[in-house]
């Protein structure tokens, strides 16, 4: 019988695989669905990076438009996304809010101090549990979130100074024009 | 006209290859002998219409066939011919096509050197790579033709994915091939040795020379891709745990285990049903990798074609070859445990301890890769394990390996003498230890690198100590058989390895600035000074090329010029300047211009200082020469009559051959 259990193991990876491929005949595996765009932000009250004990909550951060940056320093692409964040920090005209994602702080806070630092807050999400309520597929994403709290745009991927000019922005313009 | 010879060739071919599998296996169940006489000139004349499919894409590039659509889509004008070859398998049809002209090129190179092996079990081998010869020119003739036509021909084409325009790139697929696919013939030997059921071990002796080869490629294979992405994505990285490349490791893993394992079942006639299981594993991964990249079930930067319904034909075929090989596996394995006893102390438990980790990393690599998939299945959203989880997993399962290694060749087969390996452990430990203190102060209490280099003496004393040993205690011209000195070669190669890795992991530096023509960054004692960014042009594409000039000391050490190129049809593509050193890199990336009116001319750059990177692939090399040279033993080309006086060999097998 024991010989048996490497056929058992690949039939239940045929089954897997098998199932991977009627997923994608349903699914464009590249698109990822954003439910929550539109729609509030989730909740969410994370430590700060560089201050553990104090925490920023969603209610903290209502009342201004801000974007919010998923990274990690173990992110390959977060690393491409950087510059054009250093670049584009300061004429965004929203608070650039940092979002670390399932990362060790210590490694957080070198890639930081080497790569330099674009956001005006950090908040660590080690364990990546809030990332889940907030749909996040992989480092890095950004969350344009206006002053109710609601998700106004979603990037997935490293922001690209082409992507912050065409679309980024004139997000932004709109949800400050909006402002009363 | 010429296409549809191609296409004709490939019809033939698939002919042919259903001829080459089903009658000399029937042939060899019967005891027929001219069925199994079919196998060799069905091999050849497959071979044949394979070799010509592939010439004529080839041709049909290089001369600009733009009426094929494959062409059309993956060349145009101004493409340089080498270029143009290499777009043969840049996409997803030729590389189909490159993956059976190399199946071809194994089965060819079987077919000519198996004239001394028993008639059955070569037309059983050759059955079997026959058939899987079959599904591969089945799928590529039902789903992936590269002589399409393209009517109207357009006047030119499109583009070579300009991450593949590059010198590592041309070469990287046809090795890395040669490596995937050439497990199909220990694969192959191993589903005779099942067909036969006899439970003889001689198979396995004429497996190793054609594993080791095939695990070599593998490795130069995986050394030139890792290359290519440390030179080419710009990232400076040269491993990202990505689906595609793991896709290659996986089997490179169960590859590793599958060299050391039929050593053990050669020699001592243990493990045998291991070595069998190993073997349709290494092609399985093989198989699966080819899956996971050309059925699109996986995203991945590498994924170059995505089709279900492809997808779909090759997990049937996987099925058929995976699922029987193991179901035939489970019927037919040899069910006494055989072989010579062996103690705990034995070369034989530490090649079954390091063959359990390397198995068990192959696993974990696998269920990291499909992690995404198992979160669809299980409604767990979308998931996937990143470089932590690889980065965390992968050195705890090798560890035992490195600590094993330099005892390995001390120790005997059946029992191994533990004063001696006191004495190796002693001096390799204390070596270790000492220069693992030294380097604390150079490094600075970096403890991956005080670990690196540890690990590296110790590995490289033990092969040292018992290359002297060697050199005392035989005469001259018995020293090193080829098959030592490849085993040698091979784990110095991880010490090497290690340094690299461990060093260039822990004392890089990376820095990305805005840097204006004229400003000055220093890494270590390194001055890059920014010179300013000009135009340049090369045969199909235009660039920004930056100038840096690096300093050490005032004194110039290298002009760099890093480029983001945009080719012909608008794709855009770093290509990072580095400055080589067997003690450090120096790597310059081309990021975004800073400011859009290009006022001050700022760019945004990425500087790196990489110590003992290039360790890394030199011990990667070390390892594929280590292949290479243990398959060229002379034991493994004598003549089958010379294995009487090989006492190894149990006198069953010697007294069958001897008939044969």
């Amino acid at each position: 019988m024991s010989r048996l259990v490497p056929f058992f193991g690949f039939v239940l990876l045929v089954a897997l695989l098998g199932f991977g491929i009627w997923w994608n005949t349903g699914h464009d595996p590249s698109a990822i669905p954003s439910p929550l765009l539109d729609k509030p932000a989730p909740e969410f009250n994370l430590p700060k990076l560089y201050e553990p004990t104090a925490t920023v909550s969603k209610r903290d951060l209502l009342g201004k438009p801000y974007l919010l940056n998923v990274f990690a320093s173990w992110c390959v692409e977060c690393g491409a996304e950087h510059p054009v964040l250093q670049a584009e920090a300061p004429t965004l005209g929203v608070a650039l809010i940092g979002y670390n994602y399932k990362d060790a702080p210590d490694d957080a806070k070198a890639w930081l101090a080497e790569h330099g630092n674009p956001y005006s807050v950090l908040i660590a999400d080690v364990p990546g549990t809030t990332a889940i309520d907030f749909g996040v597929y992989g480092a890095p994403e950004s969350f344009l979130i206006d002053g109710k709290g609601v998700i106004r745009y979603k990037h997935i991927g490293p922001l690209t100074s082409d992507v912050v000019t065409s679309e980024l922005k004139p997000a932004i313009a709109v949800l400050l024009k909006e402002k009363p | 006209m010429i296409p549809e010879l191609g296409q004709l060739a490939l019809i033939l071919a698939l002919l042919l290859a259903l001829a080459q599998s089903i009658l000399p296996i029937i042939g060899a169940w019967r005891g027929n002998r001219a069925m199994m006489a079919v196998a060799r000139p069905a091999a050849f004349a497959q071979g044949f219409f394979v070799v010509l499919a592939f010439v004529l894409l080839v041709w049909a590039f290089l001369r600009f066939d733009f009426s094929v659509q494959y062409v059309a889509e993956n060349s145009n004008l101004a493409l340089p011919w080498y270029y143009r070859i290499a777009a043969v398998w840049g996409a997803h049809e030729g590389s189909m096509l490159l993956w059976i002209f190399i199946l071809n090129v194994w089965t060819l190179a079987l077919a000519t050197f198996s004239r001394q092996l028993p008639e059955p079990f070569v037309a059983r081998v050759l059955g079997v790579l026959g058939l899987i010869a079959v599904g591969f020119l089945a799928f590529i003739l039902f789903t992936s033709d590269p002589f399409g036509r393209l009517l109207p021909m357009p006047a030119d084409g499109g583009d070579l994915n300009p991450v593949l325009q590059d010198p590592g790139m041309t070469f990287h697929p046809p090795v890395i091939y040669m490596g995937y696919v050439g497990f199909s013939v220990a694969f192959a030997f191993s589903i005779a040795a099942l067909l036969g059921g006899e439970l003889e071990q001689a198979w396995v002796r004429w497996a190793r020379p054609w594993t080791n080869i095939a695990w070599a490629f593998l490795t130069c294979g995986i050394v030139a891709g890792s290359w290519w992405a440390y030179a080419e994505l710009g990232w400076g990285g040269w491993w990202f745990w990505d689906p595609v490349e793991n896709a290659s490791f996986m089997p490179w893993l169960v590859g590793t285990a599958l060299i050391h394992a039929q050593a053990v079942t050669e020699k001592r006639g243990s493990l045998r049903a291991w070595t069998i299981l190993l073997s349709i594993f290494a092609f399985s991964l093989s198989l699966l990798g080819t899956f996971l990249v050309r059925s699109g079930v996986l995203t991945s930067v590498h994924s170059f074609a995505s089709d279900p319904r492809r997808g779909l034909f090759i997990l049937c075929f996987l099925v058929i070859v995976v699922g029987g090989s193991l179901l035939l596996y489970a019927l037919r394995a040899p069910k006494v445990a055989g072989g010579k006893p062996f103690a705990v102390v034995s070369r034989e438990s530490a090649i079954l301890v390091g063959n359990l980790m390397f198995t068990v990393a192959a696993a974990m690599v696998l269920l990291g890769t499909l992690f995404p998939l198992i979160g669809d299945a299980l409604n767990l959203g979308k998931i996937s394990v990143g470089p932590p989880y690889f980065g965390l997993m992968f050195p705890l399962l090798m560890l035992p390996i490195v600590l094993l290694l330099p005892f390995g060749p001390y120790l005997r087969w059946g029992k191994g003498e533990v004063p001696v390996l006191k004495r190796v452990m002693a001096r390799a430990g204390l070596a270790a230890v000492a220069c693992a203190i030294i380097a604390a102060f150079l490094v600075d209490g970096q403890m991956k690198a005080i670990a690196g280099v540890a690990a590296a003496v110790w590995v490289a004393v033990g092969v040292a100590l018992y290359v002297i040993k060697r050199w005392r205690e035989m005469p001259r011209g018995r020293r090193y058989p080829a098959e030592m000195a490849g085993m040698l070669f091979a784990h110095a190669g991880v010490a090497v390895f290690l340094i690299g890795v461990l060093l260039s992991e822990s004392l890089s530096v990376t820095r990305d600035v805005r840097m204006a023509p004229g400003d000055v960054q220093r890494i270590g004692g390194y001055a890059f000074r920014f010179d300013g960014v000009t135009e340049t042009q090369g045969p199909n594409w235009r660039a920004d090329q930056g100038t840096v000039t690096v300093t050490l000391n005032d004194k110039p050490i290298a002009v760099m010029h890093p480029q983001k190129r945009i080719y012909t049809r608008e794709q855009v593509q770093t290509e990072s300047a580095i400055d080589p050193g067997i003690t450090r890199d120096l790597y310059v990336a081309l990021g975004e211009p800073m400011d859009a009116q290009h006022i001050d001319g700022a760019w945004a750059l990425r500087l790196y200082s990489k110590p003992f990177i290039r360790w890394l692939w030199a011990g990667g090399l070390l390892m594929m020469l280590g292949g290479f040279v243990a398959a060229g033993d002379r034991r493994f080309r004598v003549r089958r009559v010379a294995n009487a006086q090989d006492n190894a060999t149990p006198d069953k097998v010697t007294a069958r051959e001897v008939r044969a």
